[in-house]
């Protein structure tokens, strides 16, 4: 076996979920995800010809409730915005999401 | 002081007839905390000033006959949110994040008044199956501190086995509560799936994890695990059935007889080593000698599990981490010049290495292409491991077996091998597949570390496996053996 993920398919799963790996970092992760993938390829063999997927062990179905905002005490708003990385005026403050560093490219 | 010669009722008589003050009880287990934790490190988060006032506030209230958790000191794994007090998951991703509720499970013990003494270490986000992968250095096992004490719950283990505290909230996706019971020599259990509420738990594998206690006997487990069941209107999943008491079944009349035991071929494979082997083989017949039946039974589709839980539990792991985006809380990585490069970098610098490796699978078991190969043939298999379960509760009330393959490994030994580390876990996550209650028990030693016997019952009859975790108990010494800590290396 072995040879089930490349470094290329690495990279786009990577894309995919937000991370990036460094020129160092790459061969060695993309030789033990492999060695996973390996490990994954024993299904393979395991007859599943009209069996139902199974999501979750629980026996409820579409449990409902009301429709309703719960409000938050100034304090628990205060207390959440601590935990922001940036905050002002009662706000979340994020970087700018457009990079004006390429001069209008 | 320690906490092995006193069962939960004892130590609470001690509170009721002031042999000893809430406050006083506190402060000896925090100082036995604090004396173990340069050679354990089973803590992140040391509650003294908070643990200290709210058992003064106990003394001050009085502690009623039937109020048996008010003034008891325990611990909590670091992934269950607690009011103002730091919520890390051992991750660099929240290593500032004070939590602003707590989870379900905090606020029911808080109704009882239990002391909260502090955080205890933890994989980073419960992925690991050593406690080596936290992102602010591995708890050690109290038997010798070479070995690791299991994972994801090694700090709890740790802390439960050293005798620090009665018991310690875990949680197990995939065997993180009952590994480190078995690898410490203390209780483990982990209930149905849906028995406890998830709400206010870091999420991991959301089809899987359940809270679950360490505790040092089988009583106070099955006591406990009353205290937090119930129906939680913030968690969906979380089931209406009426919650028994327990631990009121417990005493000298509870016994196995005519309890029809299982016991798998597939558990018992030279996978195993013999000196677990042997135990659990000593196990089975003194179940028969109490008046049990013991048979072979087969579980076929065991060895798919490992390669079914990484597929499904990381799969919901990717989604899951997909909040940590660094805008909201947690880590936010510097010099992000556009909104992915805020995402990409917080991701990458803020996340330990097996939780990207984690994150890698699931996404890739996710992404166009592979989802009917890995996500859909693992769902299917899934189902598969389930039904090998309901066959054989057709005509038996309990699954018995070894927990783990072996007593704990040496810290190290395995980190360079996510593979090898991936095993350990064989017989402990196809309970958690199925949703089934299941709980570890001591149940002997090799080479001077202790392992487990692992129960397994049928949905919500956490009842059967706390009986027979207890017959057990009564009927061995395994669990009156305690490392010697300061006394060894």
């Amino acid at each position: 076996m072995a040879n089930q993920i490349n470094e290329e398919q690495v990279k786009h799963v990577a894309a995919l979920a937000k991370l990036e790996f460094s020129d160092q970092e790459l061969p060695k992760f993309t030789k033990q995800l492999d060695d996973i993938m390996d490990l994954f390829a024993q299904l393979q063999k395991v007859d599943t010809d009209d069996v139902e997927p199974m999501v979750s062990p629980t026996d409820l179905v579409n449990v409902m409730r009301d429709d309703k905002a719960e409000h938050a005490s100034a304090r628990q708003i205060r207390r959440m915005l601590d935990n922001a990385p940036d905050a002002a005026a009662g706000l979340i403050k994020v970087p700018a999401i457009i990079d004006e560093s390429g001069d209008g490219e | 002081m320690n906490f092995f010669d006193k069962d939960l009722n004892q130590v609470h008589e001690d509170l009721v007839n002031k042999k000893v003050s809430a406050k006083e009880l506190t402060q000896a287990s925090i100082d036995n905390i604090k004396d173990h934790e340069e050679a354990l490190h089973a803590f992140l988060r040391i509650n003294e000033k908070e643990a200290l006032a709210a058992a003064e506030k106990v003394d001050e209230e009085g502690i009623a006959k039937d109020q048996l958790l008010a003034g008891i000191p325990l611990a909590v794994k670091d992934n269950i949110l607690t009011d103002g007090i730091t919520t890390t998951a051992a991750s660099k991703m929240l290593e500032h994040f004070k939590p602003v509720y707590d989870a379900t499970v905090i606020a029911k013990l808080k109704e009882q008044r239990f002391i909260n003494v502090g955080k205890t270490n933890l994989d980073e986000f419960a992925m690991g199956s050593s406690t080596e992968n936290s992102a602010f250095g591995p708890t050690h096992n109290p038997w010798n501190t070479d070995y690791v004490p299991g994972g994801s719950s090694g700090g709890s283990g740790a802390a439960v086995g050293a005798g620090e505290v009665l018991g310690a909230l875990g949680t197990d996706t995939g065997g993180s509560v009952r590994m480190p019971g078995s690898l410490n020599g203390v209780v483990g259990s982990k209930p149905t799936y849906g028995r406890v509420s998830r709400y206010g738990i870091v999420a991991f594998g959301s089809s899987f994890d359940q809270v679950g206690w360490l505790t040092q006997n089988v009583k106070d487990n099955a006591y406990l695990t009353s205290v937090i069941s119930g129906h939680d209107e913030h968690d969906m999943t979380s089931s209406d059935r009426e919650v028994p008491n327990f631990a009121a079944g417990l005493n000298d009349n509870t016994n196995v007889k005519g309890m029809r035991i299982g016991l798998p071929k597939e558990y018992m494979t030279d996978a195993i080593s013999p000196a677990v082997r042997k135990g659990i083989e000593d196990a089975a017949k003194l179940y028969e000698s109490l008046g049990a039946t013991v048979d072979e039974v087969s579980l076929p589709h065991t060895e798919d599990g490992i390669p079914v839980y990484y597929i499904l539990a990381t799969a919901e792991a990717s989604s899951n981490l997909g909040r940590y985006d660094g805008i909201r809380y947690g880590f936010r990585a510097a010099d992000a010049k556009n909104i992915d490069d805020v995402y990409v970098k917080t991701r990458s610098e803020g996340f330990g290495p097996e939780v990207k490796r984690r994150i890698m699978l699931g996404t890739f078991a996710l992404s166009a292409g592979s989802y009917d190969a890995y996500f859909m043939k693992a769902a299917k298999v899934r189902r598969l491991i389930a039904n090998d379960f309901v066959n054989v509760f057709k005509d038996h009330d309990l699954i018995i077996g070894p927990m783990g393959t072996d007593v704990a490994f040496k810290l190290g030994s395995e980190t360079q091998d996510p593979t090898q580390m991936y095993m350990n876990d064989i017989l402990s996550v196809t309970a958690n597949m199925a949703g089934l209650p299941s709980m570890s028990v001591p149940a002997g030693f090799s080479k001077g570390l202790p392992f487990g016997m692992q129960l397994i019952a049928k949905p919500f009859d956490e009842q059967t496996m706390f009986n027979a975790g207890y017959v057990f108990e009564q009927n061995t010494d395994f669990h009156k053996q305690h490392p010697q800590l300061g006394g060894q290396n």
